[in-house]
C-alpha cells in the first residue's frame, strides 16, 4: 500500500490477508511466484517453434493472456479469435492504448 | 448510487502524523495526507467518490485518489454507506484450555485494610462467618493441581498463582503445592509456573529463600510511602503496616534476582499523588514494575475515587507514560506497568469480546475448592463455575459466555475504545451496579483518555523506536491483581 502505512501486528495481518492475489503471470519470469499462478499464456500449447521466441531466445516467450491476445493476433501466425474490427466491431480495444496496462477495459463483444 | 463513508476508527496523531485506530479490527495505520484528507472529508458526511474527488482534486492527484480510495476501503477504514459490516457474535470454542489457575489458599488475612474487597464493605463472600474453610488443605489444592494441568489441554505451560487471603498464612500448603505441581508436570510433559501475591509482613528469610529457590513470581501490595500505605493497609489494631513491610520487601529485592519483582497499588480518593507513589516503590524501595489500579467500590465510600479524582489519576498517569516513553525511546528500562501492558494490547491488535480471561482462560479456585469466575469471585455461589473435582460446569461456562459477550453490552455498542476495555471488570460492575454484566460506565471518559493516551504513545514508538514494539512479540502474561 502507498498511502496507508500498517503500524502494529493486527494491521499488518490485514495488509496480508487483502493482499490482492497475483492474477495475470508472464511464464517466462523465474522463479515462477508462489501462489496464484494460472498458466495461460499460449506457450503451453505443444506448438513447433513455440520453444524458442521469434528471435531464437527465450526471454520473448509468450506473455499472459492480454499479450497473447494481440501478438497471436496481430504478428503471429495463429490465428487468434478476435471479433471482427472491419466490420462489426471496429472499436472493441479503442480504450485499451496499452494491453499490459488496460486489457481489463477490453470490451466484449456480442454478436 | 454508490456512496462512501467512514467505518468506525478513532484518529490520533503522533510524532507529528496522522494515524487511524479502526474499530472493531484494532488495527492502527499511519495515514499520508491524501489518506488522512479522504478520511475527514468522509467524516464530515458521506459523500460518492466523483463528490469527495471534485472536493479533494484541487489538493490532491485524481489518480492518487482514487488509489487511496481503494487502499482505505481495502482495510475496512471506509466502505459503501448502504453495506454497513455485520459483526457476529462469535463465542469462543470450548473447552477453551485454561491458562492461568488463581488458588486461593486461605481466605484469611492478618491485615485489615479497610476497603479491601473480600473483607471490606462490598465484600461477596462472608468470609469471616461462611461455611468455607478458613485455609485450603492439602488435598484440594493437589486435587486443583490435577484440574488445572486436565484443563490446560494441549497448552505446554501453566500458571499457577497463588492468593488469598493472605497467601503467605498458608505457606505450609502453598510449599507441598508447588512440589506435587512440579512432580505432576514432569511426569506429563509440561510446565509449571509459579506466581503469589502478597501482602509482604509475612516474608521472612526462610520463605524468601524457598520463593527464590522455586523462581516464584512475587507481586506485592503496597499503597506507597509510609503515610499511604499506613492510611488502609492497617492491621486490626489500627496500627499501620509500612515498617514491617518495608525492611522485608528491601530484603526480598535483595535476594530474588531472578524475576522481577512488581508492586500492586489501590489507589483511593486520598492517595492519589502517583507520581510520588512510583518514585519510592522505585527509586527508594527497589522495584522494578508498578501497577495502579483504582479501589473497587461503591460509590459512596469515602475512599471512592470522584470524577476529579480520576482526572486526576490521568494526569499522573499521563506524566508517567511520558517518562516511559522517553525511557523507551533511549532504550532504557521504566516501570509503569500500566503503560506498558495496554501498549502490548494495543501492539498485538487485540479486540476483545469479552474484559479479561475470566471464565474462560484464568479461573479462580476458592478454598473449599469451588472453581469460580476469577479469584475476586471465589466462594461466591452465584459466580461459581465447576469444582476441581468434577470439572468445568460446561453448561454453566457457557451461558457466562453468551451473557457477558460485548454483543450484549449496548452501552459499548458506539464506542471507539470497546477493543481495548470490553466493558470493563466483571468485579467493579458486580460491586457498582450488582450485575456483572453491566458495563461499567462510571468509567468510560477515562478509559477514552487513557486509551487516547497510550495511541498516541505507541504511535511516538511506533516512529521513533519500533524495536521496542517489536520485543513485546516475545513477552508474555496478563497479571493477576
Amino acid at each position: 500500500m502507498n498511502h496507508l502505512k500498517s503500524i502494529n501486528r493486527k494491521a499488518a495481518r490485514i495488509e496480508e490477508v487483502t493482499a490482492p492475489a497475483e492474477d495475470v503471470v508472464a511464464l517466462q519470469r523465474t522463479p515462477l511466484p508462489a501462489g496464484g499462478h494460472i498458466p495461460v499464456g499460449c506457450s503451453l500449447v505443444f506448438s513447433p517453434g513455440w520453444e524458442a521466441d521469434r528471435l531464437g531466445g527465450t526471454a520473448g516467450l509468450c506473455q499472459p493472456v492480454e499479450r497473447d491476445l494481440f501478438d497471436c493476433h496481430v504478428g503471429c501466425y495463429w490465428p487468434a479469435q478476435v471479433p471482427d474490427q472491419l466490420n462489426h466491431a471496429p472499436d472493441w480495444t479503442s480504450k485499451c492504448a496499452a494491453a499490459q496496462k488496460d486489457w481489463r477495459k477490453i470490451d466484449l463483444i456480442f454478436p | 448510487m454508490s456512496v462512501l463513508a467512514v467505518r468506525e476508527h478513532h484518529r490520533f496523531e503522533a510524532a507529528g502524523r496522522p494515524f487511524v485506530y479502526l474499530v472493531p479490527s484494532a488495527a492502527i495505520f499511519a495515514l499520508d495526507e491524501t489518506a488522512d484528507d479522504i478520511m475527514r472529508t468522509l467524516g464530515n458526511g458521506a459523500r460518492s467518490l466523483a463528490e469527495l474527488v471534485a472536493e479533494l482534486s484541487a489538493r490532491h492527484d485524481a489518480g492518487q485518489l482514487g488509489e487511496t480510495v481503494s487502499e482505505l476501503a481495502r482495510v475496512q477504514a471506509i466502505g459503501e454507506l448502504a453495506a454497513r459490516p455485520a459483526s457476529p457474535k462469535v463465542l469462543p470454542l470450548t473447552p477453551f484450555p485454561l491458562t492461568t489457575m488463581v488458588l486461593n489458599v486461605t481466605n484469611q488475612c492478618n491485615l485489615s485494610c479497610t476497603y479491601c474487597y473480600e473483607y471490606g464493605e462490598d465484600k461477596i463472600v462472608d468470609t469471616e462467618n461462611g461455611r468455607k474453610p478458613k485455609f485450603m488443605s492439602e488435598e484440594t489444592a493437589r486435587e486443583s493441581v490435577d484440574f488445572m494441568l486436565k484443563e490446560s489441554g494441549t497448552n505446554q505451560v501453566a500458571h499457577l498463582t497463588f492468593f488469598g487471603g493472605e497467601t503467605l498464612l498458608n505457606f505450609p500448603v502453598l510449599k507441598k503445592t508447588i512440589a506435587y505441581a512440579k512432580e505432576r508436570a514432569a511426569a506429563l510433559g509440561k510446565d509449571v509456573d509459579f506466581s503469589l501475591t502478597t501482602n509482604a509482613t509475612l516474608l521472612k528469610p526462610d520463605v524468601i529463600e524457598f520463593l527464590v529457590e522455586h523462581q516464584v513470581g512475587v507481586t506485592i501490595s503496597i499503597d506507597g510511602p509510609k503515610e499511604m500505605q499506613d492510611k488502609f493497609r492497617v492491621f486490626q489494631n489500627g496500627t499501620g503496616s509500612y515498617d514491617i513491610v518495608a525492611p522485608r520487601i528491601k530484603q526480598l529485592l535483595k535476594q530474588h534476582r531472578r524475576r522481577p519483582v512488581g508492586a500492586r497499588v489501590t489507589l483511593t480518593s486520598d492517595t492519589l499523588d502517583i507520581t510520588r507513589i512510583f518514585r519510592h516503590l522505585t527509586d527508594e524501595i527497589g522495584f522494578w514494575e508498578v501497577g495502579f489500579a483504582p479501589v473497587t467500590t461503591s460509590p459512596g465510600r469515602a475512599h471512592a475515587i470522584s470524577e476529579q479524582g480520576y482526572d486526576r489519576m490521568l494526569d499522573g498517569f499521563r506524566a508517567l507514560s511520558y517518562e516511559f516513553l522517553e525511557a523507551a525511546v533511549a532504550g532504557r528500562h521504566h516501570g509503569f506497568s500500566n503503560v506498558k501492558e495496554t501498549l502490548q494490547e494495543i501492539h498485538k491488535g487485540m479486540s476483545k469480546a469479552f474484559p479479561c480471561g475470566a471464565g474462560l482462560g484464568l479461573m479462580g479456585v476458592a478454598t473449599d475448592g469451588d472453581v469460580a469466575l476469577c479469584h475476586r469471585f471465589a466462594g461466591s455461589d452465584a459466580h461459581k463455575l465447576g469444582t476441581v473435582r468434577d470439572g468445568i460446569d460446561r453448561v454453566a461456562q457457557q451461558a457466562f459466555l453468551e451473557k457477558h459477550h460485548l454483543d450484549n453490552k449496548t452501552d459499548c455498542s458506539t464506542c471507539w475504545a470497546r477493543p481495548v476495555c470490553s466493558g470493563g471488570c466483571y468485579h467493579e460492575a458486580h460491586t457498582r451496579y450488582g450485575d456483572t454484566a453491566q458495563a461499567n460506565l462510571h468509567y468510560c471518559e477515562w478509559i477514552r483518555a487513557w486509551t487516547h493516551l497510550c495511541l498516541e504513545i505507541y504511535g511516538e514508538l511506533a516512529e521513533r523506536n519500533p524495536a521496542f514494539l517489536a520485543a513485546f512479540d516475545s513477552e508474555p502474561a496478563e497479571p493477576v491483581n
